[in-house]
């Protein structure tokens, strides 16, 4: 139970505008207040229980999502946020971008819009809750996902 | 050790966490309504003990869980020492090792952010040891022994000889319950230049452990707030009361300063009127026993 009541989550920024950025921060303010929910926005992933992603994945920061994603302890679930950390969104086609962050690790929940409004955040993470609560009765553990080189492909 | 005794250290095992819980929560409710918000409830504090044992516990060297239960022993030492009434100084020197266990935690891991805020819970504990070993000087000049025992036996509060010493422990209150403008050791806010600073490597039951320390801690030092008044129990109470209020408040009211001001500010200020206070006990040679 006590796992819904308090999620701390973890914000990675991977290459995205800030638009989202801005909009995840909002949800702390007082006016939003994610705080009534036992959220906490926490600097290190060693602590985060819900980890929030925002912008797409490219070649240069796909490793750092991966380690951070392997630092947090189990069970734990990702959110992505925003159109980008979703498909991939406006940068879809660029040269450098792999896609949406389920390309590299497990999705459990995202948050349409570009930007999403707080509260559709706020909803996503609210979401995030149940998943996190069925994963830690059936006690599934993430992913152990590898980490390679840069993975430029090789038409790039 | 008689059947009192051993209830007495029953009640402050179980009562002492549940105490502190309470004013972590009192604590986060009474800043969220301060900043205009509705915040969490106010077992929060336990919610979130409560999800880090679900959590797993990862660590970068075995020896992290070492240090974080002997934090916890020694601040549970420290309490039951005060309940105890025992020797003051041998309080001060048990809890600074509890302190200590952290700084070694921290500063096992290796990671540059626990690092920083190991170093700086050094200069932390720099600061506010003169002040509570002049504290208890302070009690021994009054009593003529260290020992607590012997506040049972006065009849006047110690706050009225010892006012000054009384203001330089409401700082180091707010120093050693880690609040802005003193909260550069370990700090959620402060996660954007520190991530957690000394706690950064903890994780799941190790984390929830120090959360439990502290709610230890808390009852602890305002238990040294309540010597006091401790000549009426309510009073004293009541003054741990405001001590706490004094901390959230300037919490709220304050921004995080630099290692260096709160050096410049406990080796100037603070323990200038504390040795002022302690010397004018000495020179009008005031004994209450
Ligand atoms: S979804 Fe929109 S606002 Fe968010 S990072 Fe992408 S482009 Fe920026």
């Amino acid at each position: 139970m006590a796992l819904a009541k308090s999620p701390w989550i973890i914000h990675v920024n991977c290459n995205s505008c800030n638009g989202c950025d801005i909009e995840v921060l909002a949800c702390l303010t007082p006016l939003y207040d994610a705080e009534r929910f036992g959220v906490l926005n926490i600097g290190t992933p060693k602590q985060a229980d819900i980890m929030v992603v925002t912008g797409s994945i490219n070649y240069k920061n796909v490793n750092v999502l991966k380690n951070i994603y392997n630092q947090i302890p189990d069970p734990k679930v990702v959110l992505a946020v925003g159109a980008c950390a979703s498909t991939g969104g406006i940068f879809h086609d660029c040269y450098n971008v792999i896609g949406g962050v389920d390309q590299v690790i497990p999705v459990d929940a995202y948050v349409p819009g570009c930007c999403p409004r707080p509260e559709a955040i706020l909803d996503g993470v609210v979401a995030a809750l149940s998943v996190l609560e069925s994963k830690s009765q059936g006690k599934i553990k993430g992913k152990d996902v590898k980490l390679k080189g840069n993975e430029v492909p090789s038409n790039a | 050790m008689n059947s009192l005794d051993i209830a007495k250290i029953v009640l402050v095992l179980i009562g002492a966490p549940i105490l502190g819980c309470l004013l972590a929560g009192i604590d986060r409710k009474l800043t969220a309504r301060l900043q205009g918000r509705v915040g969490p409830p106010l077992l929060q504090p336990y919610y979130d003990v409560m999800k880090l044992f679900q959590k797993d516990n990862m660590v970068v060297n075995e020896s992290q869980n070492l240090y974080v239960v002997m934090y916890v022993v020694f601040v549970i030492l420290s309490l039951l020492m005060l309940v105890f009434d025992a020797d003051i100084l041998m309080i001060v020197f048990v809890y600074t090792v509890s302190s200590v266990a952290l700084i070694v935690g921290g500063m096992s891991t290796g990671s540059p952010y626990a690092r920083i805020g190991s170093s700086r819970e050094i200069m932390a504990i720099l600061s506010y040891e003169p002040i509570l070993i002049l504290y208890a000087l302070a009690i021994y000049l009054l009593t003529g022994t260290f020992k607590l025992s012997a506040l049972d036996n006065i009849s006047n509060p110690l706050l009225m000889y010892i006012p000054l010493i009384f203001i330089s422990m409401l700082f180091v209150m707010n120093i050693k319950f880690k609040k802005s403008p003193f909260d550069y050791s370990t700090s959620h806010h402060a996660h954007q230049e520190l991530v957690k600073g000394m706690l950064t490597e903890y994780s799941g039951p190790g984390l929830a452990g120090i959360e439990i320390g502290h709610f230890y801690e808390y009852v602890f030092l305002l238990g040294l707030m309540f010597l006091f008044w401790k000549v009426n129990i309510i009073i004293g109470l009541f003054i741990a009361l405001i001590a706490f209020l004094f901390v959230i408040i300037m919490d709220n009211i304050t921004a995080r300063v630099y290692w260096q001001w709160m050096l410049k500010l406990s080796w100037t200020v603070l323990l200038i009127i504390s040795v002022v206070n302690v010397l004018y006990l000495y020179v009008a040679k005031i004994k209450l026993i």
